[in-house]
């Protein structure tokens, strides 16, 4: 039980910090505690691939976009047109299909939020899965060119394509409803929509740290350690390199689809390889291989990014940090014993 | 298609072709003594034209150039000295992450020393409107310009590596580091020539370039990208294939604008590296095993 | 405590908590979110230079209402996440009066529903029709329709019976947004699009794309931009040589478009505010003084050209200060109606005459035909 500490302290810290902001009457700074949430969990799923399976990947943004595209184009289409047709009213008894109004009284038919949820998860696994066969093979540079080449290729995709909005992105995407709450970005689902993505990234720790303290952890550390020795031990070393590719990849676009929801809409800056770069700067200020330094660097740089402290100079100021860290502490900032991942 | 029309799409895309090759070399220089990726190669390029535009508006152009690759290469050294030297036994991934963050900050250090406004050197001959007439194709003299400066830039290199002592050295520290130390040659002077080297070259190129496509402060990442698709394409640490891998890859995008919409043109390279990487990343011409073993 | 971990998150917490509320009394708050850094500096930077010379102007006469103005300016850096982050922040945190910008269609639209919902005034410095259409109760838009550019254009091709065209434009909101009015209008006016293009704005050579269009014989070409690529397009042309006229969105409105191409430029024929052109208006007109006077202290002040761009973010602010003024308080709701009723009002982009259904308040006469002669902007005889 000793790993959960962890977890309960985090949780405990999330309502301490929710019920001191209320009580300050500074509800708002939970936007960008929210925001910075999802953010959070793609660079978790970023450690568990750079850090245990010691794959780099420069596109994670991809996969993001990926998530959130997809919901926000499913929620959004209008297929009014369609309506009488029988695959329409079929999907709509199904309760896939639902009718809506947006804010400007427009009334529209589009796929209601889970399904698009559960569309979206399934199609960052699948492209996950379709790229990662032939990039885990790849070492080194050839890697993380390869994974910077996906990352670009999906922002040249949504650049480029109308119906994903090209350069103006997808605005007008419906709040998420979740067991009685909903994922938007309102002031009156302020509360709720900050313990959703708390409790996602929660769970996604929680994920994460029975992972790597499992038969699959070990063989990843095995990988990271030493491939071809991991091989001769009878590791299947491409089948967890790739499980661990897909996860990541999947964290990614839960969080791009929740925060897609959040924010009411999504643009091509999502996809772009800055976003990457910042991901990969915060798993190596939170230390490569250390789950807990990533969520602590992930809340922190991107609750200050999002608040506009640094103004004009918040790329140079990650790119700073990352040579920084690179340089001086190739083990992350965060790197006192107790935040270690619990296993000796 | 008729010839005339071919044939112009031949000469854009051998231009831009030229100049992808020239980026690739400067990676190709750095990495085969280093065995690092040098992610802030575009870099070079606009610095060298953006201190070129500056120093045009009170020198002679040709000082100004000379000026700026000079200064350029000032900067490549600096961050050699500064960010790679001292590193023992670094990772991959480190040196990636680094060159990454100090292509930012490069770019955006340019941002605040000049603003965020386009700007353009002086044609060397002629003006924005002058042209060339070939068999019925019409080329700027500026695009002849960029090609032949890429050519002598080839043929400078391959000379330098073939015929003088420091060019000599720089081989043997990219075919074995160790052996070259016990030779006697100081090897970490040779990376930082290597910057040197492809800062300066990188810099001509954006001088040369900079009347044909303006510059920007934030246009080196797209043409490091573009440059180390080519690196790829021809085999990394080749560069004379990495001239073929250029000119291939130029003709290729250039032409496929005549059946896809010009919006997927990038991702018509974007999906070459891929291929690449995937079915045979040791590039065209090169050998895979032969890279595995370079190291730092 | 068991973990610093957790002192040092709950001291941030603290920290956060205890930062005074903006809770200056006396200052009117306006926020603007622009696009400074980034890709859309071209836009945010001259614009949020144009603010911050308001409203010291303004702060240096005594202020609206007797009250100091505080400019609160956020760099979203062209992204649209950041966008709407600021935007919460600037609504329920600073409270402020109104909001001004962003620069880019994208982040307006998202910002769009946010201020709509939460009842902020919007001032967005973006050209897309969309953000005000479907009017939304808050949203106003200062730029001009790119509707209007469009008919100007056909206007003038249709009266030389140049009907056959290529369009190339840029990948952005303002060349997509442009297209797409292109390609509508184009039947109404007998224009027949033979090929259109949309070119990455980072491009660095477009004689590919021009051969393509000089191979479908256009009689003449639209160029759609606001970034400076669009310069590529007029040396590439003339290079390739095309003799077919080439005519350009107001996005050209910057002369430092025109010196990037240079002799290229000669010629080029475009719709535009008359910001460009104060010089030669006549002396009656009842934009010329305030034209003038934006040009001048601009141009001493930040030792650079002044630009269009620029002049969206002067007409935001000063339809602000108007409507305070009119309303003679700071509430929002009163503001905005008092924007709402804002008829007559001269800008850097026009006349407006804002309405319930108009939250533009731009017409075509907001427009002139300008051309490039010897380097500089003149009106087209």
């Amino acid at each position: 039980m000793r790993r959960y500490q962890p977890l309960a302290i985090l949780a405990a810290v999330v309502i301490a910090v929710q019920l001191l902001v209320r009580a300050a009457g500074a509800v708002y700074y939970l936007t960008q505690a929210t925001m910075a949430a999802y953010y959070c969990l793609v660079t978790v799923g970023l450690c568990l691939l750079m850090g245990y399976a010691g794959q780099i990947s420069l596109g994670q943004a991809g996969f993001f976009a990926i998530g959130g595209y997809a919901s926000a184009v499913l929620t959004t289409l209008n297929l009014s047109a369609a309506a009488g047709s029988p695959a329409a009213g079929f999907l709509t008894r199904l309760g896939v299909l639902v009718e809506r109004q947006d804010l400007y009284d427009h009334r529209l038919l589009s796929f209601a939020p889970w399904a698009a949820l559960v569309a979206a998860v399934l199609a960052t696994g699948l492209v996950a899965v379709a790229i990662g066969l032939p990039v885990i093979r790849l070492t080194g540079h050839y890697l993380a060119m390869a994974t910077l080449g996906f990352g670009l290729i999906v922002f040249r995709v949504v650049l480029g394509t109308r119906f994903l909005g090209e350069a103006d992105g997808i605005s007008g995407v419906p709040p998420l409803p979740l067991l009685g709450m909903q994922v938007t970005g309102g002031l009156k689902h302020r509360i709720e929509g900050y313990y959703i993505a708390w409790a996602l990234v929660l769970a996604g720790m929680v994920l994460a740290v029975n992972l790597v303290n499992s038969r699959v952890g070990r063989a990843l550390r095995s990988i990271h350690g030493g491939e071809e020795a991991a091989n001769t031990v009878g590791v299947n070393t491409t089948r967890y390199k790739l499980a661990t590719f897909v996860l990541s990849a999947v964290f990614a676009g839960v969080a791009g689809v929740f925060l897609s929801h959040y924010n009411g809409g999504i643009g091509p800056s999502e996809a772009a390889s800055m976003k990457s770069v910042r991901y990969v700067a915060i798993v190596a200020v939170g230390g490569m291989d250390n789950l807990w330094g990533t969520l602590i660097a992930g809340a922190l740089l991107n609750f200050i990014s999002l608040r506009g402290y640094l103004g004009s100079y918040d790329d140079a100021f990650f790119a700073g940090i990352l040579i920084l860290v690179m340089l001086f502490f190739p083990d992350g900032l965060l790197r006192p014993r107790w935040l270690k991942k619990g296993s000796p | 298609m008729p010839f005339d029309q071919i044939l112009q799409y031949f000469l854009a895309g051998i231009t831009e072709g030229a100049i992808y090759a020239v980026i690739a070399i400067g990676f190709n220089i750095i990495y085969n003594t280093t065995g690092i990726i040098n992610f802030a190669q575009g870099e070079f390029l606009v610095l060298g034209g953006m201190i070129a535009v500056t120093l045009s508006a009170i020198l002679p152009l040709p000082l100004a150039i000379v000026l700026a690759v000079a200064a350029t290469m000032a900067v490549g050294a600096l961050v050699d000295l500064v960010f790679i030297r001292w590193l023992a036994s670094p990772s991959v991934l480190r040196l990636v992450v680094i060159t990454i963050g100090v292509s930012i900050l490069l770019r955006e250090g340019m941002l605040h020393v000049w603003d965020e406004k386009v700007r353009a050197l002086r044609n060397f001959t002629g003006s924005e409107i002058s042209s060339v007439r070939l068999l019925g194709a019409y080329i700027a003299p500026q695009a002849l310009w960029v090609l032949g400066i890429a050519a002598v830039i080839v043929v400078a290199l391959a000379l330098f590596f073939r015929f003088t002592l420091m060019g000599r050295a720089m081989r043997a520290c990219a075919a074995n580091r160790t052996a070259a130390r016990l030779c006697g040659i100081n090897t970490r002077w040779m990376v930082t020539l290597s910057f040197c080297l492809s800062a300066g070259i990188g810099a001509l190129a954006g001088c040369a370039l900079s009347p044909l496509t303006q510059t920007q402060y934030d246009m080196g990442a797209p043409l490091a990208i573009k440059g180390f698709t080519v690196a790829i394409l021809g085999g990394l640490g080749n560069s004379m294939a990495a001239v073929a891998a250029g000119l291939i890859l130029g003709l290729l995008e250039v032409f496929s604008i005549s059946l896809l919409p010009l919006a997927y043109k990038d991702a018509v390279s974007l999906a070459v590296l891929l291929i690449v990487l995937f079915l045979r990343p040791g590039g065209l011409f090169g050998r895979l095993e032969a890279q595995r073993l370079k190291e730092f | 405590m068991r973990t610093s971990a957790t002192r040092i998150v709950l001291a941030f917490a603290f920290v956060l908590a205890a930062l005074p509320l903006a809770a200056q009394t006396g200052t009117i708050k306006i926020g603007a979110i622009l696009g400074v850094t980034g890709p859309a500096s071209n836009l945010g930077a001259p614009e949020a230079k144009t603010l911050e010379m308001l409203v010291e102007q303004t702060n240096a006469t005594g202020g609206l209402l007797g009250r100091k103005v505080e400019l609160i300016l956020k760099d979203s850096g062209a992204s649209p996440e950041k966008a709407i982050s600021f935007a919460r922040q600037l609504i329920e945190e600073e409270q402020v009066l109104a909001i001004i910008g962003p620069s880019t269609s994208g982040e307006s639209m998202k910002v769009k529903d946010i201020c709509e919902e939460s009842q902020a005034i919007l001032l967005s410095c973006a050209a897309a029709e969309t953000i005000v259409k479907p009017v939304a109760k808050w949203v106003f838009k200062t730029p001009q329709n790119d509707s209007f550019a469009v008919i100007w254009i056909y206007r003038y091709l249709k009266e030389r019976g140049l009907t056959k065209i290529g369009v190339v434009a840029s990948n952005t909101g303002f060349g997509n947004g442009g297209k797409a009015q292109l390609e509508k209008y184009a039947p109404e006016y007998g224009i027949e699009i033979l090929i259109a293009e949309v070119y990455d704005k980072e491009a660095t050579d477009l004689t590919g794309v021009l051969t393509k269009l000089k191979a479908k014989e256009v009689q003449a070409v639209v160029n759609w931009s606001i970034e400076p690529a669009q310069s590529l397009v007029a040396k590439n042309l003339r290079q390739l040589g095309m003799t077919a006229p080439l005519l350009q969105s107001h996005g050209f409105g910057n002369i430092k478009y025109v010196e990037a191409a240079g002799q290229a430029a000669e010629g080029i024929i475009f719709p535009c505010g008359r910001l460009l052109v104060s010089g030669v208006l006549p002396a009656g007109h009842p934009q010329k003084r305030l034209l003038e006077n934006y040009k001048k202290q601009y141009e001493t002040r930040f030792k650079e050209d002044v630009s269009t761009f620029g002049g969206h973010a002067y007409d935001a602010f000063t339809i602000l200060a108007e409507a305070i003024k009119r309303a003679g308080s700071a509430d929002k709701a009163k503001v905005r109606d008092a924007i709402e009723n804002l008829k007559g009002f001269a800008g850097t982009a026009g006349i407006f005459n804002f309405s319930a259904a108009d939250h533009n308040g731009l017409d075509l006469s907001s427009f002139e035909m300008l051309t490039v002669k010897n380097g500089k902007f003149a009106l087209l005889q």
